[in-house]
């Protein structure tokens, strides 16, 4: 068994010997989750390692390509007869994706350190969740991609329902069931690639030689494109975002904002725009027109959310709205931005989720116009808190300015199909909300964290504990290593976009 | 890298080093000295900034060992990397270009800012912010020093939001203020709104410059070889500033509705430095900086953060210029600017708030003599960069003797204290020293710096700005002693006054300095350094300027003397006589409550609130309308299934019977 399979594999062994594990011994499962997990973290290393050594010699062969390179290749046979493999490999794009998984969930475990109930499903659950998302971000046959789409998103039914809050059920059965409606999607989207290719494959090695039609590209693009959309918070589809992330528990809020938003933009580039250019071409306006209202209307709609999870998921509705307008672009500079957006926010949003978990596990509120003055006692958590806003309001020395930055050149840019005018005028809207994120992140965090200390009960509050402190400081160090050294991050995608954008 | 480059004095090939030991302070005070051992935090980051002043003085000595005083003096990019890649072709780095205007702001900020940080020890003593405190200080000067030795006008960008983000961060220092920190989100959210204007202006050079990059770009390189550190690229300064790219910029054919593109273009960039500098009407969030402490008031008056507006428009005076109608902009928000905040000025109470609006008017100064000038006639060009240079001095001084005053006294307002000449002798001559230069007072360094301003005016053929110009300098001269004489002459007017005392001696070498500076910067022969094209030279003192200018000083100060020496009755009588019109002034013209207006009762009341309202009701009401629609069809179509036999017999009789009617009526 390969590396690449090991990455897979991992986390759900680790699910597994949590499985295993007396419920009673909660110690021991939460270390045992946090063992495994950063053991994925190292065998993240290792591969962002191989695939760098492997793939700097084929950068200028890159230039030309019209098909990607996968590396670290592992493809078994499995339904001959159906034409199903089991393909999984890396390229730039997914160990982006991997790295950012790979830090999320060791984070999410340290920061889901205190959840008491039924610890032991709730980490086995975690786990098999993200065993999915790893699937997904590593295989490269669509019958396995759409396998473990589906195992990511399942098992976050039963998180929210069981260990969420407020209205829990009514959130996680809205999740679940527009996420289902967008899979649907997906899957129509599949079968139609599968037999419109007359190739009878879902190997994407195989299916990118395929000729389709321009009429197929028409029909099937905007199905796969709408059904990641969903889960991407393509407005009008983004509704499930507030409600879920509002009652999901910390650690699933972080992997599902984090990451889980983030196939949507992976599945957008890696399968609708890949496979279909030319469907991609004749749609782009409309779903530029779209995700601009995406950036400008959750950035509006988070000025005046009063419970903290809700301002962050609008906050996401427009950070999202980035990644895939950045696509929409169909250039290679709004690929990058997309990407780096799909990093820079899943690092970005991981650590709001996860801080907004460890401030209401102390204030035991959410409501922003309860809290005041939290900074003198948890000034820890209060800097981090900040650092994740100036961030969101794409502050250049953090990641978030080199993601936007290059989506607003894109979008000024144009590309060689859409009239100029009308990219350049939807670009100038979108830069809007760099002024709005500025007023609510300032307006939402000085109500929490400045001013005198609104309930005297919040004086006995404590700082961040040691677990926290790794947790949020592996998160803010990501986001200012990427934003102050962007050079490799981009080196990392750039060779695996632009066979893409050639092939367009 | 080029040859001539590799073969310039050391000091300039690593004059990165200015904002590299600010920055390399700011995170070893941030991450080690501040939780660790605060006390010496302040220490390090005063040694830091006076090594960086070191490394700034001699890179100014070097460039003007190359390029002798009064010669020409070129830009030059010792040293620049490739920062992000946006795509082949496209590429921002980081880097250092050397000007005359960029050493001198390197000199002036960070002199400033050492003075400042060693003037912080004194005044934060006891803080218990105190780490904390010089981590922002560093990073707000290395932000400075950054955006400074910008090569790019990306660079720019990204430093001009640090600067932003750390004057926030000083601005809101007492974080339990709820009035600092509204000031501090103010400020923050203000300049971000200017400088989307700036962002969508830095996208249409950026586009329209790559794209004529092919056919221009090649002309460019060639004239600036060997002194380049890397290939030019399309955002570098060099390129967006020469002639052919401006020509291409201004062609009748890419003008939006009869405007040059590149009007369009500097007008949306002035927005953004307007914002930093405070220009009318995005001026509103500067006088309530002052609620952060004093030393960071005058750091970001003097040498940080407003100045960088000035800096902006002169770093691109070039396509200002070119434009034309882009320059006579930036003149009359300047002009405009400078009478405003000098009018505002003369009713003020808190004397920080005074001093506040004497930068604003002085700001634009600033920028109505960049507006003067001209490619051909660049007068007016030097005069801003020297007006700019003297007041980061005497502005710095009256900041930091404010604060000297404020320490000792425990109060912001002018109307509780009086009589501080015996009780803080230096505070009092330094700040007199200041005072006198801000008024234009011969032979103090303001009087030169605003004569060269008011004379390229005149010569520039503005007649009206020049007047509007003397007009200010008269009221300049009026508030400026009326604050001075309120706060250092007569009796004390409240206890605190009695009980004050000198401050230490960390506090006052500082305003001993600036004020020996704020003394003799005028008789730096200035034109001989500064210039812009060709023509150089210091004019001299013009009569036909400095009697007028004089003059108007000179009744400013008599009139101040007659109104507020005594008991200040005649004052009181003179404001109640203008009655509504001085309440009008006082309260700053009511921009803050327009502002206020705008933002709540139309952005947040009927722009946020109707799409935060829309979202959960139509958005998500089709979402769960849909799935209302699922289980009412499920139920009713279950309902049909009861299980009730007599209800199956209905159903069956009456659909055949129906079938039958539409076989009849088929078959008829």
């Amino acid at each position: 068994m390969g590396i690449v399979s090991w990455l897979i594999v991992i986390p759900f062994l680790t699910a597994l010997a949590v499985l295993m594990t007396p419920a009673r011994a909660s110690r021991v499962i939460r270390w045992i989750a946090a063992i495994g997990t950063g053991v994925e973290l190292v065998l993240t290393a290792t591969v962002t390692w191989l695939y760098w050594q492997q793939a700097a010699a084929d950068v200028a062969s890159m230039r030309t390509a019209a098909f990607f390179k996968l590396y670290l290749v592992e493809r078994v046979p499995w339904f001959e007869t159906l034409g199903i493999t089991y393909l999984v490999g890396v390229d730039g794009i997914s160990v982006a994706m991997v790295i950012l998984t790979s830090i999320i969930i060791f984070t999410g475990v340290l920061a889901s350190w205190n959840v008491v109930e039924r610890t032991k499903e709730f980490f086995c659950w975690l786990l098999v969740l993200v065993t999915g998302v790893f699937g997904v971000f590593l295989s490269f046959d669509l019958f396995l991609f759409f396998m473990f789409y589906e195992v990511a998103v399942l098992p976050m039914y039963l998180l929210i329902g069981i260990w969420g809050t407020g209205p829990k059920e009514y959130a996680a059965m809205k999740l679940t069931l527009m996420l289902l409606v967008g899979s649907a999607f997906v899957l129509v989207g599949m079968l139609a690639l599968y037999h419109g290719s007359g190739m009878h494959t879902f190997d994407l090695t195989k299916l990118d030689h395929a000729k389709f039609s321009t009429d197929f590209q028409f029909w099937v693009f905007p199905c796969i494109f709408v059904g990641f959309g969903v889960i991407g918070a393509l407005y009008p589809l983004h509704t499930w975002s507030p409600d879920g992330h509002s009652s999901a528990p910390t650690a699933v809020s972080m992997l599902h904002a984090g990451v889980l938003m983030k196939l949507g933009g992976y599945g957008a580039i890696r399968v609708a725009v890949y496979l279909l250019p030319d469907g991609a071409k004749w749609w782009a306006p409309i779903f530029l027109f779209l995700t601009t209202i995406n950036i400008v209307y959750g950035a509006f709609g988070a000025v005046m959310q009063k419970d903290l999870k809700y301002f962050t998921a609008y906050s996401s509705v427009s950070h999202c709205g980035f990644v895939l307008f950045g696509v929409s672009t169909l250039s290679l500079m709004g690929m990058k931005g997309a990407v780096t957006q799909m990093f820079s926010h899943g690092i970005m949003t991981g650590l709001f989720f996860g801080l907004i978990g460890m401030v209401y596990g102390r204030t035991h509120t959410r409501i922003i116009p309860e809290m005041g003055g939290l900074a003198k006692v948890m000034p820890w958590l209060a800097t981090t808190f900040y650092i994740a806003g100036l961030a969101s309001l794409g502050l250049p020395g953090l990641s978030g300015f080199v993601a936007e930055s290059q989506v607003f050149l894109a979008g000024f840019f144009g590309n060689p199909w859409h009239s100029l005018t009308y990219m350049q005028t939807l670009t100038v809207i979108a830069t809007m909300s760099i002024v709005v994120t500025a007023v609510y992140v300032l307006i939402g965090l000085a109500k929490v964290f400045q001013g005198p200390i609104k309930d005297p009960h919040f004086e006995h509050l404590t700082d961040a504990t040691w677990p926290e402190r790794i947790a949020t400081g592996m998160l803010v160090a990501t986001l200012v290593v990427v934003g102050l050294v962007p050079g490799p991050f981009i080196d990392l995608i750039e060779g695996s976009l632009m066979p893409l954008v050639n092939r367009l | 890298m080029s040859g001539a480059v590799a073969a310039l004095p050391f000091i300039l090939r690593n004059a990165w080093l200015v904002a590299a030991i600010p920055f390399v302070s700011f995170v070893f005070v941030g991450l080690v000295l501040r939780p660790k051992v605060p006390r010496i935090a302040g220490v390090v980051a005063t040694l830091s900034i006076f090594a960086a002043a070191g490394v700034a003085g001699g890179v100014a000595w070097e460039y003007y060992h190359l390029f002798p005083p009064g010669a020409l003096h070129p830009a030059i990019v010792p040293f620049a990397f490739e920062w992000l890649r946006f795509m082949p072709g496209l590429t921002v780095t980081m880097g250092v270009l050397l000007d005359p205007i960029s050493v001198l702001l390197l000199l002036v900020v960070t002199s400033v800012s050492a003075l400042v940080h060693l003037y912080s020890i004194g005044y934060m003593h006891g803080d218990p912010g105190f780490g904390r405190f010089f981590t922002f200080l560093n990073l707000f000067t290395f932000s400075m020093l950054g955006l400074v030795i910008a090569p790019n006008i990306l660079q720019i960008y990204v430093f001009w939001e640090l600067v932003g983000v750390s004057s926030f961060l000083l601005i809101g220092y007492y974080y339990e203020k709820p009035s600092a920190v509204a000031a501090s989100k103010k400020a923050f959210i203000v300049t971000r709104f200017a400088d989307l204007g700036f962002l969508i202006g830095v996208l249409i050079l950026g586009y329209n410059g790559y794209t004529a990059f092919g056919d221009v770009g090649p002309t460019v390189a060639r004239e600036v070889t060997g002194r380049i550190a890397t290939d030019l690229q399309p955002f570098d300064f060099l390129y967006l500033t020469h002639p052919d790219l401006l020509g291409r910029l201004a062609a009748p054919a890419l003008a939006v509705g009869g405007v040059s593109l590149l009007t369009i273009a500097m007008i949306l960039v002035f927005m953004g430095a307007a914002g930093k500098s405070a220009m009318f009407p995005l001026h509103i969030w500067l006088p309530d900086a002052m609620e952060g402490p004093t030393p960071v008031s005058a750091l970001i008056h003097a040498a940080t953060m407003v100045v960088a507006g000035v800096y902006l428009v002169a770093r691109l005076f070039p396509a200002f210029a070119f434009s034309g109608d882009a320059l006579t902009v930036v003149m009359c928000v300047g002009a405009f600017t400078s009478l405003f905040a000098a009018v505002i000025g003369c009713t003020q109470d808190d004397i920080k708030r005074v001093l506040a609006f004497s930068t604003l008017s002085q700001l634009g100064y600033m920028m109505f003599a960049l507006g003067v000038a001209a490619m051909d006639r660049p007068a007016g060009y030097t005069a801003s960069m020297f007006h700019l240079f003297t007041h980061a001095f005497f502005k710095a001084l009256l900041f930091l003797g404010a604060g000297a005053v404020i320490h000792a006294v425990h109060t912001n307002s002018i109307w509780e204290m009086g009589a501080l000449r015996r009780k803080m002798p230096i505070t009092h001559l330094t700040f007199l020293v200041a005072t006198l230069a801000i008024a234009g007072v011969w032979p103090l360094s303001g009087f030169f710096s605003k004569d060269e301003i008011l004379a390229a005016a005149l010569r520039g053929g503005h007649p009206v700005v020049f007047g509007l110009g003397l007009l200010v300098a008269a009221l300049t001269a009026f508030y400026m002693f009326r604050i001075y004489i309120v706060v250092f002459l007569g009796r004390a007017r409240h206890e605190h006054a009695e009980h004050a005392h000198e401050a230490p001696f960390v506090m006052w070498a500082p305003l001993a300095l600036l004020a020996l500076l704020s003394a003799v910067a005028g008789f730096v022969p200035f034109g001989s350094f500064v210039g812009i094209g060709a023509e150089a030279g210091h004019e001299g003192i013009d009569l036909a300027v400095a009697i007028p200018a004089s003059t108007a000083g000179v009744l400013g100060i008599g009139l101040a003397f007659l109104l507020y020496s005594g008991d200040g009755a005649r004052a009181t009588a003179g404001a109640n006589a203008l009655g509504g019109a001085y309440r009008v002034v006082k309260r700053k013209f009511y921009v803050d409550e327009l502002y206020l207006f705008v933002t709540h009762r139309i952005i947040f009341r009927h722009i946020s609130r109707p799409i935060a309202w829309f979202d959960r009701h139509a958005v998500d009401g089709m979402v769960n309308l849909s799935g209302w629609t699922t289980r009412r069809t499920g139920s009713l179509l279950g309902a049909l299934h009861g299980g009730r036999v007599q209800a199956y017999g209905v159903w069956l009789v009456g659909g055949t019977l129906f079938l039958l009617l539409v076989l009849w009526s088929a078959a008829f």
